[in-house]
């Protein structure tokens, strides 16, 4: 069994709204020490594959085909086994 | 007689507005089709209506993207069938692969519920045949995740093709900067596919229907679809 943690994120060009506010937030806080703040996705799952590459193939899929819209995010998959 | 399906999704909410307009108002036929259905033999046309499918869980319409009847739809829309999405229902149209693009965050994060003005910007469709290029309708929206996107490339080709059928507008049809309200790209409010039988809109035309509604300015796109359909 592996696990596989995945991170959506817009991708850079798109304006992050969310991460504005919180960013705004933060400065409000005065942790003035934050340039920038962008919010995405934690998705953890497990897999049964037969290694860690057949494991990072059935995530990849998962990724491309529901767990991130590639028109506007983009995703990076770490598997641990 | 032209007949109407219209498609309900766990978390649909605007299924019963479009099914009332269109049997009410318009005085023709309709039914309800769950989105575990898979037979869509006697349906002319197909509205993927409003709503929160799936709780708007991941991405709004990402989940009832894969719901059994979509599969269908696919197949229904490149045999040239007609289909409206609208709001959720052009979400999941997006997420369908239909129509090109992707939905965001409204830009302003708030979730926005009130009447807008759009302007059609082509007749050259089923849906505004009955309208003037450049008329401006008042009608309803209700979303969070309205604010259009799509990359410079995807945007030409919409341009070029002719298929931005509605952009948001000020009350003169001027495309002013307060009147794109969510932030969409080019003021974008409805796109047509390059087949031009599937329409997605975030407003909500089956909502401007009846004067005691404040506006009855969506009547006139399901005019245009009635008078395609019964030439057709």
């Amino acid at each position: 069994m592996y696990k596989a943690k995945v991170t959506v994120t817009l991708r850079p060009s798109i304006l992050d709204p969310k991460g504005k506010a919180a960013h705004h937030a933060l400065q409000n806080l005065g942790l003035n020490e934050v340039q920038q703040v962008r919010i995405g996705k934690f998705i953890e799952l497990d897999v049964d594959a037969k290694d860690e590459a057949a494991a990072k193939a059935v995530v990849e899929s998962a990724c491309a085909q529901l767990l991130a819209n590639e028109v506007m995010e983009d995703f990076e998959i770490v598997i641990e086994s | 007689m032209a007949t109407f399906g219209v498609i309900v999704f766990p978390g649909s909410n605007c299924d019963h507005d479009a099914y009332h307009a269109i049997k009410h108002v318009m005085n023709a036929e309709v039914k309800f089709l769950w989105h575990k259905e898979t037979d869509l033999s006697g349906i002319d046309f197909l509205i993927v209506p409003g709503g929160f499918s799936y709780g708007d869980y991941l991405r709004s319409g990402a989940i009832a993207r894969f719901s059994p009847i979509m599969q269908e739809v696919v197949k229904f829309a490149e045999k040239g069938g007609p289909v409206l999405g609208i709001c959720n229902g052009f979400q999941i149209l997006l997420e369908a692969g239909l129509l090109p693009g992707a939905m965001l965050h409204n830009e302003k994060l708030r979730f926005v519920c009130k009447n807008v003005f759009i302007r059609c910007e082509s007749t050259d469709s089923l849906f505004t045949r009955d309208l003037e290029k450049g008329q401006v309708l008042d009608i309803p929206v209700s979303h969070g995740e309205g604010n259009y996107f799509i990359e410079e490339d995807g945007l030409k080709n919409l341009q070029d093709n002719d298929q931005v059928l509605f952009r948001y507008t000020n009350a003169d049809g001027k495309l002013v900067k307060e009147a794109n309200f969510n932030g969409s790209v080019d003021h974008i409010a409805g796109i047509c596919n390059t087949q031009r039988n599937v329409l997605g809109m975030m407003p909500h035309p089956e909502r401007a229907m009846e004067k005691v509604l404040g506006s009855q300015d969506g009547k006139i796109i399901f005019e245009s679809i009635l008078n395609s359909l019964s030439v057709a």
